[in-house]
């Protein structure tokens, strides 16, 4: 092995022959074309680009040549490694980008394979529900209440004018703690968290109250004894049913879709005078009553939602009746207010479209998971 | 209430073009809510015409019946003015009869088609049709027989039977109980279209006087108006008119006999009870009183009943004639050989009607309509109606002798301001038109200024406050004329803490995994059995229910997991193979103290009585609840599945706490229902804040199977709002270093009896707070390692916030943590 020429020799050196030097470029940049993959390639590099390659030993020589002789002699090395050097980068990226491809295809996997490995969770459509009701609420500048469900009988009944004698008093109707003299039942509404509030604060109060209820009903596809409501209440200086209105057009709307409003019918609750049933224009059929069909088109039959109404009922509503505030210690002369309730389970009913209301307390996950976290 | 169209219109001049829809339409805006229109020819189409019966000849059949082929003259109604053959099964009629005949080409109701067929030997070309046939009720054996009157052969039926006539039942609400008769639903028919009305019950009555049946009344509070009057020479057997029948029947009222039909038909036109006796049966003056101590009465329904000193009585010399206003006694009855009528007419007190139809369970047409309250003025004219339809129908004459003892109550005289309903609507109704309004619905009014003196007509009893005129004035005006306005004032502060926090821990179960459930929250001895739970679990101490669902589950529950696990097992049955079921929900548990108290409520409640309410009411916490059975995670293509068990009921909950910003404080615990060795006591907080939340960990295998549930389900149920209270409100701010970061694993062999959580409890203790953060990787046992001891191994992982640590900092702090770990746990480092 020979080190650098150090002694200025006059011999010309064999690798120095530009002839030498173009025959090594030309057989480094063939290797460097035949390398099929990197190991190849990275042989050749070794081969005609390492220390040891012709070129490198060379470009050793240089030093040897007469001062005069070097700048060509340099400059013919450094071509012929400059090409040897672009042609290993070039092929660097092809095979590169040959192996990238190559590797690809082989990574390929069947995309439409399951993936369900970990459980999928959802909240009840009851709850998801009362929140949306709420938010609406909220978003209105309501506050939500809270009560117990087992609740004093006077909160309950008495102090929302169902006096002693009214017929939702009976055993009929109402669960009662035991003994059943001592002023405990379970709610039958979510009315005396209204109760509560207006025993606690002062007006204005707007408050929305979604929550269990109970009562003796048959458990059916349409009737449970525990379900669920939410009532609202609005106590303040001028007041009116004109703002009951439009508090109930606005929450039909948000639920149900812009143009979905509400009428009244005279009906009677002890807590409000006047009272009135409420109706909403059916969301299916937009108040027409007539079924629709694939094509949009209005044909013969009857509307499955409404029954060919137009209109679905919602609940009940009213004003305030005063001596509801004056047992709940509100200045009836000074403030008005007014109340509504209806059904959450039979609201999730006809906008869901669900057949059987016994499906919301089963707990079955297909029923649950299909309605996710959000209502 | 049942109302036929024709009654109504009899009472009020409808205009003709007047529909029942449009009419059901205006008075349900007015507050009669429409439950349903029956159509009693519904169904029917002709041709129904009368026939006369030419010839019947019996024909007997080997299945035993007879049959009748008949010819029957329908005059042209056929086509030809033939006699028309026809095949009838009954045998209540003879040739010259009038009958109803449908004929080829008509429909019955039930989409029965008619067409002429083959049967019995013949071709029968029609048919002679019954009552049932037709829809209108079972009342006789046998075809309809017409009256020789009728009409002729070939004329339509279908008025002649009122086929055409239209009922309407409205569902009367509780303060309209005067539409619980034809008086007031024609009322209220006049106000819809704004047509006069002639009142039924205007009408001049004999005066009183001291020749009636003897009556005394001794407790005026409950009886304030009673009326007697007699008929002598009554033909008790004499038929109710066809036209009374019809409409008894149309109301939902069965026909009689003449005396009854007539009581009811009063009532059902002028809406007061009425009860008429054998005159004959009663024993000397007729007494209004309460009941005696034990007392006993048979009443109509032929049922003995032992009466309460609560009940007014009706009662003669021999005791109990009737309930007052709920119900007549047997004894005194009407029968076919009554000839002397007494006729009884009364207001009672709607509560004692009420509390007596309660208590006794009798629901009759007299009580509903007197519990909720009949016209004071109604018992003279409706006792001389009555007397009149007797004595017209049949024969006999009316006894000179008029009873009236005590006087009818006064209507309210209610206070208003005339602009009360503009301010309480929110609808712009002037001072005249709530007068006009007002007196619209029969109350008389006094303005004087801006104040109304208002007296309710004697049928509304319910109308007693300002607000009661506030709803008349507003259904004439028209709720859809209320606009719609929403309020501005509202200024609340959003969802409060604790509704925030329940949202995030739904979404963070729901996240996790695990579906929402909803049960019923009712329990018994059996559910706390297969819990396990012993005998004196706290537990067990429920709220119990007065009148639960089911015996067999009389309380509301303390636990919310009986219902998840048996929701969890009803998924298992339908086939699920694993799942993760979570429940927020009330429990309760009973508070020592008395009953609740009942305040009046003509003022607030003060304070502390208000206090003392709250008091007794139960308490009731909100739980959580998670159960996870079976598969948690699926198998599949990746490798294989994992089913659930302990710690995935604490990775739950952790999470939840995670969520929440709290710290776990983890310990064995044994407690039912959980597996003794497989149960973990949660508790959050420190020092005296310290409160156990719950348990979590793996079911009892006992409790799986009384649940039919699989072995290693696992369950956590935690007080929610205990773990609420100690959810972070405000996180404050991590710092987060930047620096290198320093990985040091360190194993320690410790007894088995030694917890993860005191080793780690150590070497955080140990490390100082250089200790970014620790992590158990991996817990190993050995025969090396001998018995009863086991190589925990963590990962810690230390860091600084302001600089690279130094080799020596790294080592120190290691050794420090390794130190305190031998120190507090005897642990001994593993190399
Ligand atoms: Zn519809």
């Amino acid at each position: 092995m020979s080190g650098p020429n150090t002694d200025f020799d006059p011999v010309e050196v064999t690798p120095l022959k530009s002839e030498e030097v173009e025959a090594a470029r030309d057989a480094a940049v063939a290797a460097i074309e035949a390398a099929t993959d990197l190991e190849q390639l990275k042989a050749a590099r070794l081969e005609h680009a390492g220390d040891r390659s012709a070129l490198a030993l060379a470009n050793r020589e240089i030093g040897a040549l007469p001062p005069q002789a070097r700048k060509e002699a340099g400059k013919r090395i450094g071509q012929a490694r400059g090409a040897v050097n672009q042609a290993l980068a070039r092929r660097q990226q092809v095979l590169e980008a040959e192996h990238e491809e190559r590797m690809l295809v082989e990574e390929t996997v069947d995309v439409t394979l399951p993936t369900d490995r970990l459980p999928v969770g959802a909240r009840h459509p009851v709850t998801t529900g009362s929140e949306l009701i709420a938010d609406i609420f909220v978003a209105m500048g309501w506050e939500i209440a809270e009560g117990p469900v087992l609740e004093a009988e006077w909160l309950n009944f008495d102090a929302l004018n169902l006096g002693p004698d009214h017929p939702a008093r009976t055993m009929q109707d109402t669960f009662w703690a035991d003994p059943a003299d001592h002023g405990v039942v379970l709610r039958t509404h979510t009315s005396p968290v209204q109760a509560r509030s207006m025993l606690t604060r002062t007006p204005p109060i707007y408050i929305a109250c979604p929550g269990r209820v109970f009562r003796t009903d048959e458990y059916d596809a349409t009737h449970s004894p525990v379900f669920h409501q939410v009532e609202g209440l609005a106590i303040d200086e001028g007041i009116t049913m004109a703002h009951l209105k439009g508090t109930l057009d606005h929450l039909v709307s948000s639920l149900f879709g812009a143009g979905i409003s509400t009428r009244f019918r005279p009906s009677y609750f002890p807590f409000t005078e006047p009272s009135a049933e409420m109706d909403m224009v059916c969301f299916v059929c937009r108040g027409t009553g007539l079924a629709t069909g694939d094509d949009g088109a209005a044909d013969a039959a009857s509307c499955r939602t409404c029954r060919g109404e137009g209109w679905i009922e919602l609940g009940g509503c009213g004003v305030v009746n005063p001596r509801v505030l004056t047992a709940c210690g509100i200045d009836a002369e000074r403030y008005t207010g007014f109340a509504f309730g209806f059904g959450i389970d039979r609201m999730l009913m006809f906008r869901h479209g669900i057949e059987d209301l016994r499906a919301l307390f089963e707990g079955d996950v297909r029923f649950t998971t299909a309605f996710g976290s959000e209502i | 209430m049942k109302a036929p169209v024709s009654w109504i219109r009899e009472l009020v001049d409808l205009p003709a073009d007047v529909t029942t829809d449009d009419l059901t339409a205006r008075l349900t805006a007015l507050g009669l809510k429409l439950e349903a229109v029956e159509r009693a020819g519904a169904g029917i189409t002709g041709p129904l015409v009368v026939g006369r019966v030419l010839t019947m000849e019996p024909e007997p059949q080997k299945n035993g019946k007879t049959i009748n082929w008949c010819t029957v003259d329908v005059g042209d109604a056929n086509g030809t003015g033939e006699p028309q053959g026809i095949v009838c099964g009954a045998h209540n009629f003879a040739p010259g009869d009038l009958v109803v005949t449908v004929l080829p080409g008509g429909v019955l109701p039930g989409d029965f088609r008619i067409s002429a067929r083959k049967t019995y030997g013949h071709v029968s070309a029609g048919m002679i049709c019954s009552s049932s046939e037709l829809g209108l009720g079972e009342e006789h054996d046998g075809i309809i027989v017409l009256p020789a009157d009728a009409g002729e052969p070939g004329d339509d039926v279908f008025d002649l039977l009122g086929l055409r006539e239209e009922v309407i039942e409205f569902e009367i609400n509780p303060d309209r109980a005067y539409a619980l008769s034809l008086r007031g639903i024609a009322r209220e028919a006049a106000l819809a279209y704004d047509l006069p009305y002639v009142d039924p019950a205007e009408r001049d009555v004999p005066p009183a006087d001291d020749h009636g049946h003897p009556v005394v009344v001794d407790d005026a509070a409950g009886c304030p108006l009673f009326v007697a009057r007699t008929v002598n020479g009554f033909d008790a057997t004499a038929p109710t008119p066809d036209w009374m029948v019809r409409r008894l029947q149309q109301a939902g009222m069965r026909s009689i006999s003449l005396g009854v039909d007539v009581t009811n038909y009063v009532m059902l036109e002028l809406g007061q009870p009425l009860h008429a006796y054998d005159g004959d049966t009663l024993d000397g003056a007729i007494r209004v009183r309460r009941a005696e101590p034990g007392e006993r009465i048979t009443t109509l329904d032929d049922t003995d009943r032992e009466l309460s000193p609560e009940d007014l009585l009706i009662t003669d010399a021999t005791g109990p004639i009737g309930i007052a206003g709920v119900m007549g006694g047997a004894r005194t009855e009407m029968s076919a050989s009554t000839t002397h009528v007494v006729v009884e007419s009364a207001h009672f007190d709607a509560t004692s009607v009420f509390r007596s139809g309660k208590r006794h369970r009798i629901s009759s047409e007299a009580g509903k309509r007197n519990e909720r309250g009949v016209d004071p003025r109604l018992p003279e004219v409706a006792a001389d109606r009555a007397v009149e339809l007797l004595t017209a129908l049949g024969g006999g004459r009316a006894d000179t002798g008029v009873t009236v003892v005590g006087q009818a109550p006064a209507p309210a005289v209610v206070h208003a301001r005339a602009d009360l309903p503009a301010r309480v609507t929110g609808m712009p109704i002037s001072a005249e038109t709530t007068v006009a309004h007002l007196r619209a619905v029969g109350c008389t009014v006094e303005v004087d200024g801006e104040v109304l003196t208002v007296t309710a007509p004697t049928w509304r009893p319910d109308v007693t406050d300002p607000f009661d005129l506030v709803e008349e004035v507003a259904r004439i005006v028209g709720y859809d004329e209320v606009p719609s306005v929403l309020p501005t004032e509202a200024a609340g502060r959003g969802l409060t803490r604790e509704q925030r926090l329940r949202r995030r821990v739904g979404r963070v179960l729901a996240g996790a995994g695990c579906v929402e459930a909803i049960s019923f929250p009712f329990v018994g001895e059996a559910t706390f059995d297969a819990l396990g739970l012993p005998a004196e679990d706290p537990l067990r101490r429920t709220v119990r229910l007065a009148n639960p669902i089911s015996s067999e589950e009389p309380a509301y529950t303390t636990t919310l997991l009986p219902g998840l696990l048996r929701a969890a097992a009803r998924n298992r049955g339908r086939g699920a193979a694993g799942v993760a079921l979570f429940e927020t929900g009330t429990v309760a548990f009973p508070v020592d103290g008395g009953p609740a108290p009942i305040y009046g409520v003509e003022q607030r409640p003060s304070d502390a009585e208000l206090q003392a309410l709250l008091d007794a009411i139960p308490r009731q916490p909100q739980h959580l609840s998670v159960v996870l059975a079976g598969e948690r995670e699926r198998a599949g293509w990746w490798g294989e599945g994992r089913d659930a068990g302990w710690a995935d009921a604490l990775a739950v909950l952790r999470r939840v706490a995670t969520e929440l910003g709290i710290g776990l404080e983890v310990a064995a615990a044994t407690r039912m229902p959980w597996h003794p060795g497989r149960c973990a006591e949660v508790a959050v907080g420190d020092g005296d804040d310290r409160v156990v939340v719950g348990h979590a960990g793996e079911l009892h295998p006992r409790v799986c199977k009384a649940f039919d549930l699989p072995a290693r389900s696992a369950a956590v149920e935690v007080d929610l709002d205990a773990l609420l209270r100690h959810a972070v409100d405000v996180v404050p701010g991590p710092v987060v270093s930047g620096f290198p970061l320093a990985k040091e694993d360190v194993a320690l062999v410790v007894a088995e009896s030694v917890t993860a959580a005191d080793v780690e409890a150590a070497l955080v203790a140990g490390a100082g707070e250089l200790l970014e953060s620790i992590r158990l990787f991996d817990v190993y046992r050995s025969e090396q390692l001998g018995e009863g001891r086991k190589s925990l191994a963590f990962a810690l992982r230390l860091r600084a916030p302001d600089r690279t640590l130094t080799d020596d900092e790294i080592v120190a702090a290691r050794q420090s943590a390794v130190d305190a770990a031998v120190e507090l746990t005897g642990a001994v480092q593993r190399v």
